[in-house]
Protein backbone atom coordinates (compact mmCIF):
# COMPACT_ATOMS: atom_id res chain seq x y z
CA UNK A 1 0.00 0.00 0.00
CA UNK A 2 2.26 2.37 1.38
CA UNK A 3 4.67 1.52 -1.79
CA UNK A 4 2.02 2.03 -4.23
CA UNK A 5 1.31 5.53 -2.78
CA UNK A 6 5.07 6.48 -2.88
CA UNK A 7 4.97 5.24 -6.51
CA UNK A 8 2.39 7.68 -7.32
CA UNK A 9 3.43 10.89 -4.83
CA UNK A 10 6.24 10.42 -7.21
CA UNK A 11 5.31 10.50 -10.84
CA UNK A 12 2.85 13.04 -9.53
CA UNK A 13 5.54 15.25 -8.74
CA UNK A 14 7.96 14.31 -11.69
CA UNK A 15 4.98 14.89 -14.20
CA UNK A 16 3.95 18.41 -12.29
CA UNK A 17 7.70 19.46 -12.50
CA UNK A 18 8.13 18.50 -16.30
CA UNK A 19 4.80 20.28 -17.00
CA UNK A 20 6.02 23.18 -15.36
CA UNK A 21 9.34 22.80 -17.18
CA UNK A 22 7.78 23.01 -20.71
CA UNK A 23 5.24 25.77 -19.84
CA UNK A 24 8.44 27.79 -18.43
CA UNK A 25 10.13 27.65 -22.20
CA UNK A 26 7.01 28.47 -23.80
CA UNK A 27 7.34 31.66 -21.16
CA UNK A 28 10.90 32.74 -21.09
CA UNK A 29 12.42 31.17 -24.89
CA UNK A 30 13.24 33.61 -27.89
CA UNK A 31 11.87 32.98 -31.08
CA UNK A 32 8.81 30.75 -31.78
CA UNK A 33 10.87 27.96 -32.77
CA UNK A 34 12.47 27.57 -29.52
CA UNK A 35 9.07 28.17 -28.15
CA UNK A 36 7.38 24.84 -30.03
CA UNK A 37 10.21 22.70 -28.71
CA UNK A 38 9.26 23.13 -24.70
CA UNK A 39 5.91 22.05 -24.78
CA UNK A 40 5.69 19.70 -27.00
CA UNK A 41 7.63 17.20 -25.11
CA UNK A 42 7.79 18.07 -21.38
CA UNK A 43 4.27 18.51 -21.40
CA UNK A 44 3.38 15.73 -22.74
CA UNK A 45 5.78 13.80 -20.51
CA UNK A 46 4.54 15.32 -17.69
CA UNK A 47 1.30 14.76 -18.42
CA UNK A 48 1.82 11.44 -18.81
CA UNK A 49 3.64 10.90 -15.64
CA UNK A 50 0.43 12.71 -13.62
CA UNK A 51 -1.56 10.05 -15.00
CA UNK A 52 0.51 7.07 -14.57
CA UNK A 53 0.78 8.18 -11.09
CA UNK A 54 -3.13 8.31 -10.67
CA UNK A 55 -3.31 5.32 -12.54
CA UNK A 56 -1.35 3.52 -9.89
CA UNK A 57 -2.98 5.53 -7.07
CA UNK A 58 -6.47 4.43 -8.00
CA UNK A 59 -4.91 0.62 -8.85
CA UNK A 60 -2.90 0.18 -5.94
CA UNK A 61 -4.29 2.61 -2.88
CA UNK A 62 -8.30 2.83 -3.71
CA UNK A 63 -8.08 -1.19 -4.72
CA UNK A 64 -10.32 -0.32 -7.96
CA UNK A 65 -8.30 -0.41 -11.21
CA UNK A 66 -9.35 2.44 -13.58
CA UNK A 67 -8.24 2.18 -17.50
CA UNK A 68 -9.26 6.22 -18.18
CA UNK A 69 -5.99 7.19 -17.50
CA UNK A 70 -4.80 5.46 -19.98
CA UNK A 71 -6.99 6.52 -22.41
CA UNK A 72 -5.98 10.06 -22.23
CA UNK A 73 -2.42 9.07 -22.01
CA UNK A 74 -2.70 7.19 -25.81
CA UNK A 75 -5.35 10.63 -26.98
CA UNK A 76 -2.64 13.11 -25.99
CA UNK A 77 0.46 11.09 -27.26
CA UNK A 78 -1.28 10.57 -30.91
CA UNK A 79 -2.03 14.14 -30.87
CA UNK A 80 0.29 16.23 -29.30
CA UNK A 81 2.95 15.44 -32.20
CA UNK A 82 0.36 16.32 -35.07
CA UNK A 83 -0.69 19.48 -33.32
CA UNK A 84 3.10 20.18 -32.95
CA UNK A 85 3.81 19.45 -36.39
CA UNK A 86 0.55 21.70 -37.55
CA UNK A 87 1.97 24.51 -35.64
CA UNK A 88 5.52 24.14 -37.04
CA UNK A 89 3.87 23.84 -41.06
CA UNK A 90 2.20 26.96 -40.41
CA UNK A 91 4.97 28.97 -38.85
CA UNK A 92 7.43 27.85 -41.87
CA UNK A 93 4.90 29.06 -44.25
CA UNK A 94 3.73 32.23 -42.66
CA UNK A 95 6.67 33.46 -41.51
CA UNK A 96 8.52 34.74 -44.85
CA UNK A 97 11.73 35.97 -42.53
CA UNK A 98 12.37 32.49 -41.32
CA UNK A 99 12.51 30.21 -44.70
CA UNK A 100 16.00 31.88 -46.62
CA UNK A 101 17.09 30.79 -43.33
CA UNK A 102 16.38 26.75 -44.17
CA UNK A 103 18.40 24.49 -45.43
CA UNK A 104 17.79 24.02 -49.36
CA UNK A 105 15.21 21.04 -50.01
CA UNK A 106 16.98 20.67 -53.62
CA UNK A 107 13.67 20.65 -55.01
CA UNK A 108 11.50 24.20 -57.00
CA UNK A 109 9.31 23.76 -53.50
CA UNK A 110 10.73 24.99 -50.11
CA UNK A 111 9.98 23.10 -46.81
CA UNK A 112 6.49 21.57 -45.67
CA UNK A 113 4.55 22.00 -49.01
CA UNK A 114 3.31 19.71 -51.56
CA UNK A 115 5.94 19.07 -53.93
CA UNK A 116 3.83 18.36 -57.44
CA UNK A 117 6.83 16.58 -59.45
CA UNK A 118 7.27 14.10 -56.27
CA UNK A 119 8.20 10.92 -57.14
CA UNK A 120 4.73 9.89 -55.14
CA UNK A 121 3.11 9.82 -58.25
CA UNK A 122 6.14 7.15 -59.71
CA UNK A 123 4.43 4.98 -56.64
CA UNK A 124 0.71 4.88 -57.89
CA UNK A 125 -0.50 1.92 -59.19
CA UNK A 126 -0.61 2.27 -63.47
CA UNK A 127 -4.73 2.45 -63.36
CA UNK A 128 -4.41 5.44 -60.92
CA UNK A 129 -1.76 7.39 -63.00
CA UNK A 130 -4.03 6.95 -66.48
CA UNK A 131 -6.54 8.77 -65.31
CA UNK B 1 2.32 11.51 0.98
CA UNK B 2 -0.27 11.65 -1.86
CA UNK B 3 -1.49 14.27 -0.13
CA UNK B 4 2.01 16.48 -0.09
CA UNK B 5 2.42 15.67 -3.57
CA UNK B 6 -0.93 16.57 -4.68
CA UNK B 7 -0.16 20.13 -3.49
CA UNK B 8 3.10 20.61 -5.27
CA UNK B 9 1.33 19.41 -8.42
CA UNK B 10 -1.30 22.29 -7.95
CA UNK B 11 1.49 24.76 -7.00
CA UNK B 12 3.57 23.79 -10.21
CA UNK B 13 0.41 23.41 -12.75
CA UNK B 14 -1.11 26.72 -11.70
CA UNK B 15 2.01 28.27 -12.22
CA UNK B 16 2.15 26.75 -15.56
CA UNK B 17 -1.00 27.95 -16.13
CA UNK B 18 0.17 31.82 -15.15
CA UNK B 19 3.31 31.53 -17.38
CA UNK B 20 1.08 29.93 -20.24
CA UNK B 21 -1.70 32.36 -20.08
CA UNK B 22 1.06 34.91 -20.23
CA UNK B 23 2.26 33.82 -23.36
CA UNK B 24 -1.09 34.18 -24.84
CA UNK B 25 -1.53 38.08 -23.27
CA UNK B 26 1.68 38.76 -25.11
CA UNK B 27 2.92 36.33 -27.87
CA UNK B 28 3.51 38.53 -30.42
CA UNK B 29 2.25 36.33 -33.24
CA UNK B 30 -1.11 34.70 -33.93
CA UNK B 31 1.06 30.90 -34.11
CA UNK B 32 2.10 32.08 -30.35
CA UNK B 33 -0.88 32.27 -29.17
CA UNK B 34 -2.24 29.11 -30.59
CA UNK B 35 0.95 27.40 -29.07
CA UNK B 36 -0.21 28.90 -25.89
CA UNK B 37 -3.92 27.77 -26.05
CA UNK B 38 -2.61 24.18 -26.98
CA UNK B 39 0.13 24.02 -24.03
CA UNK B 40 -2.98 25.85 -21.38
CA UNK B 41 -5.55 22.84 -22.41
CA UNK B 42 -2.40 20.13 -21.41
CA UNK B 43 -1.72 22.02 -17.98
CA UNK B 44 -5.34 22.29 -17.60
CA UNK B 45 -5.63 18.43 -18.03
CA UNK B 46 -2.95 17.84 -15.43
CA UNK B 47 -4.43 20.18 -13.24
CA UNK B 48 -8.00 18.03 -13.26
CA UNK B 49 -6.10 14.66 -12.75
CA UNK B 50 -4.31 15.74 -10.01
CA UNK B 51 -7.52 17.15 -8.99
CA UNK B 52 -9.26 13.39 -9.30
CA UNK B 53 -6.39 11.80 -7.10
CA UNK B 54 -6.96 14.51 -4.63
CA UNK B 55 -10.67 14.11 -3.83
CA UNK B 56 -10.09 10.13 -5.09
CA UNK B 57 -12.58 10.08 -7.44
CA UNK B 58 -13.09 9.04 -10.84
CA UNK B 59 -15.61 11.55 -12.30
CA UNK B 60 -13.09 14.19 -13.70
CA UNK B 61 -11.72 11.93 -16.06
CA UNK B 62 -14.62 12.22 -18.63
CA UNK B 63 -13.79 15.64 -18.46
CA UNK B 64 -9.98 15.71 -19.06
CA UNK B 65 -11.14 13.89 -22.20
CA UNK B 66 -13.64 16.39 -23.42
CA UNK B 67 -10.48 18.83 -23.06
CA UNK B 68 -8.29 16.65 -24.48
CA UNK B 69 -10.10 16.60 -27.73
CA UNK B 70 -11.37 20.00 -28.12
CA UNK B 71 -7.88 21.07 -27.16
CA UNK B 72 -6.48 18.55 -30.33
CA UNK B 73 -9.65 20.18 -32.48
CA UNK B 74 -9.26 23.79 -31.73
CA UNK B 75 -5.36 23.81 -32.39
CA UNK B 76 -5.99 22.57 -36.06
CA UNK B 77 -8.62 24.42 -36.53
CA UNK B 78 -6.70 27.34 -35.92
CA UNK B 79 -3.80 26.46 -37.91
CA UNK B 80 -5.85 25.19 -40.70
CA UNK B 81 -7.39 29.19 -40.27
CA UNK B 82 -4.01 31.05 -40.37
CA UNK B 83 -2.64 28.76 -43.15
CA UNK B 84 -5.68 28.75 -45.57
CA UNK B 85 -7.78 31.75 -44.58
CA UNK B 86 -10.44 28.66 -43.93
CA UNK B 87 -11.28 25.60 -41.84
CA UNK B 88 -13.15 23.53 -44.29
CA UNK B 89 -12.72 24.08 -47.84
Amino acid sequence: MIVFEAIAAFFIVLGAFFMFVGSLALAIMPDMMRRLHGPTKASTLGLGAILFGSMVYSFGVRGEPSVHEFLIIVFVFITAPVSGMMIAKAFILTNHAVRPTLTATGTATGWATLDPGAPTSDRLPPAIKAD
Amino acid sequence: MIGVACIIAFSLATISLVLTGYRLVVGPDPLDRVLALDTLVINAIGLIAAMGVWFATSMYFEMSLLFAVFGFLSTVAFCKYILRGNVIE
